[in-house]
């Protein structure tokens, strides 16, 4: 046999094999879940993890008839190997949804993709307002930082706050929250005294905490990435920030569920707008974290509540398109879903494929010993204010 | 002017606790020569010990402190006799690729075993706030590592430049083979300098978790600061890294208030005046070996 030919065998039978595969495919439907279980984002990654196997867990694995099985993959959060392992898990593994994305910049690097291989993209974490742009594949299931940082603007200038320094760490996640915050909080008549910008990589927020004292502000705004939060909150009351009256606000981000205890008690009274706490009361929740503490030993943060949504939104779609796994009908069949999840009612706006919720304002107590961010107003259903305005 | 001194209270804490942590680093690299890209690890180690026995095991603070040092300390010895011993004559690229890779392997054990979010200490009541001196905020925290910092330092320089064990660490520093010809055990002393200097690291550790914030990415976000107080300080003395970290402590954390769009440039800048300026280093020696 000359080279040639053998060369032939060999591609025809990998075409053979490559033809065989999809009808192999069809009595499972498998979802590649790209996360970051290592590195700086892991805890996010974890979280997610725990959520979707809990809900597993609790309804069944087969939907429509099909057999649901999730292949998980580790990105540590860094965008080129969010897109080699999206790219892989399409061709190789034949999945039909990709899902989780611990990071704005992972959810982007992975939605060429999806528009291609026409796959769902299930958005479970990342926050920026642009993601569900990038494709018209993706849907979200967790929030954005426009949501929750527009309405703490309007809070804090309708609640007596006049005078409001910044602190926030400079990336992009930082940048959308503090310009959303601006635009309402200033809209509403207050005033931003002071701005800093903190490096990502800040290990003393000592110099830029003077800096804020010395401006005499209402209150301080504050984003930086979680795992942040505690050492910015124990160098504020170290400071005694918290005695000369000035107030913390922000995004509910830093004060999450799984870190406020770790923050101890400088952490009491700080003001978050935010789309879940564990302290929610409703009898879903109460179920949701009964549940996830008795598996996993800790409290589900808002992380979890994404991925526990992210697979309910892959459950219901696959029932309404009874099992069909085509990308559009799928994308079309979640559009405008409601539901009731552990952090109340949510659905996904028509238009945009974003997450519509309440975002509730809490404050920061103790319940039974414990930290916990009580809700005590609401705004309903809101939806991302930070789209590009066509 | 008042928060002139709170900025320069601040500052010298600041630097008198990288030069904690520093400090093993300019010995390890300065008297023996060694690369050990592999500080920081020590360093975590440390702060990941205090923590587990404060949090979990109830221990008083400043009980743990001393136990944070003495593992670290152990671990050190455990490992310069069964791994670093080997890499003293090698080169020191060798030495690098050998102590980054000891890095990467600490950040993932810890990773695994401790899991990856930030963890903190549960501090004494007493080391919490701020209280006025002057109308000057002095934190009492910070004012603890200045105290605990000062003393080491002076302890060290005593112990080196006074005592027989700092004359024989000199002497074998200057030339091992004359030194063990005159009978000192040089395996030995070095073995004893880097537990002592890995232990410092620990301390320090245990210290920096309240202001710096302790993860398992600890040693490789901190290499760079280590390494800095080194390269500025010159590493054939303890007094030269001991100025350098005060000086980087006190023109980080000013650069951070005055100029605060251009804070995490000031450390640099000055690094790379003073070394155009004198380039071993404030107090390095011109012929290094």
């Amino acid at each position: 046999m000359s080279i040639r030919s053998q060369l032939l065998l060999a591609a025809g039978s990998v075409a053979a094999m490559l033809a065989l595969a999809p009808a192999h495919a069809q009595e499972t439907v498998k979802i590649g879940l790209i996360l970051p279980m290592t590195g700086g984002q892991a805890s996010t990654g974890k979280q997610i993890d725990n959520a979707v196997k809990l809900y597993m867990q609790q309804n069944g694995d087969t939907v429509a008839g099909k057999k649901i099985e999730v292949i998980l993959k580790d990105d540590a959060a860094v965008p080129d190997n969010t897109k080699r392992l999206a790219q892989e898990l399409i061709v190789n593994d034949k999945v039909n949804f990709i899902a989780g994305f611990g990071v704005t910049p992972a959810a982007l690097a992975a939605a060429p993709l999806a528009t291609q291989g026409k796959i769902p993209e299930i958005v479970m974490a990342a926050g920026t307002s642009i993601i569900t742009e990038r494709s018209p594949y993706i849907v979200r299931t967790s929030f954005t930082l426009a949501q929750s940082s527009t309405i703490i603007g309007d809070w804090a200038a309708k609640n007596g706050i006049k005078k409001v320094a910044t602190l926030t760490s400079d990336y992009a996640p930082g940048n959308d929250a503090l310009n959303f915050f601006k635009q309402n909080f200033t809209a509403g008549g207050g005033e931003i005294v002071e701005e800093v910008k903190v490096p990502l990589q800040n290990p003393d927020f000592a110099p830029f905490l003077q800096r804020m004292k010395d401006a005499k502000p209402d209150a301080v705004f504050v984003f930086v990435p979680a795992g942040q939060g505690g050492n910015f909150m124990k160098q504020y009351a170290e400071r005694g920030l918290d005695k000369a009256g000035i107030k913390v606000i922000g995004p509910g981000d830093v004060m999450d569920d799984d870190l406020l205890n770790g923050m101890g008690d400088a952490a009491l009274g700080t003001v978050t707008a935010h789309l879940y706490s564990a302290a929610h009361p409703s009898a879903a929740n109460k179920e949701f974290v009964a549940a996830y503490k008795k598996a996993f030993g800790q409290r589900p943060g808002f992380m979890a509540v994404g991925g526990y949504d992210g697979i309910r939104l892959i459950y219901e779609a696959l029932k309404k398109t009874g099992g069909k796994t085509d990308g559009d009908a799928l994308v079309a069949a979640m559009k405008g879903m409601k539901w009731e999840s552990p952090r109340g009612p949510i659905s996904i706006d028509p238009e945009t494929r974003d997450i519509v919720q309440n975002i509730y304002i809490r404050k920061v107590e103790k319940v039974d010993g414990e930290l916990y961010n009580v809700e005590f107003a609401t705004f309903e259903a809101v939806k991302d204010s930070g789209k590009t305005k066509k | 002017m008042t928060t002139l001194f709170t900025i320069l209270f601040d500052g010298v804490a600041y630097g008198m606790l990288l030069f904690v942590l520093a400090c093993g680093l300019a010995v390890t690299l300065g008297l023996m020569n060694f690369v050990n890209l592999a500080h920081g690890a020590f360093a975590m180690a440390g702060g990941y010990i205090c923590a587990v026995l404060v949090n979990n095991s109830g221990w008083p603070f400043f009980a743990a402190l001393p136990l944070a040092f003495v593992t670290a300390a152990a671990i050190g010895v455990a490992l310069e006799r069964t791994l670093y011993r080997h890499l003293y004559t090698r080169s020191h690229l060798d030495q690098v690729l050998f102590t980054i890779g000891l890095t990467f392997m600490s950040v993932a054990a810890v990773d695994y075993i401790m899991g990856s979010s930030r963890i903190f200490i549960k501090l004494p009541g007493a080391l919490e706030g701020q209280f006025d001196l002057f109308g000057v905020g002095i934190g009492r925290y910070r004012l603890m590592i200045i105290v605990i910092c000062g003393l080491l330092t002076v302890a060290l320089q005593l112990v080196l430049a006074k005592t027989r064990f700092g004359s024989r660490l000199r002497a074998a520093v200057d030339d091992p083979r004359a030194a063990s010809g005159l009978g000192i055990n040089v395996p030995q002393v070095f073995a004893f300098t880097f537990a002592f200097g890995c232990g410092l690291a620990g301390l320090g550790g245990a210290l920096s978790a309240e202001i710096l914030g302790l993860d398992p990415y600890f040693p490789l976000k901190f290499m760079i600061y280590f390494l800095i107080v080194v390269t500025v300080g010159g590493s054939s003395s303890i007094t030269g890294p001991f100025l350098a970290s005060l000086l980087l402590g006190i023109g980080d954390v000013a650069g951070k208030y005055y100029v605060p769009k251009m804070g995490p440039f000031v450390i640099y800048t000055i690094m790379i005046v003073i070394l155009i300026w004198r380039p071993n280093g404030l107090f390095g020696r011109a012929a290094a070996r």
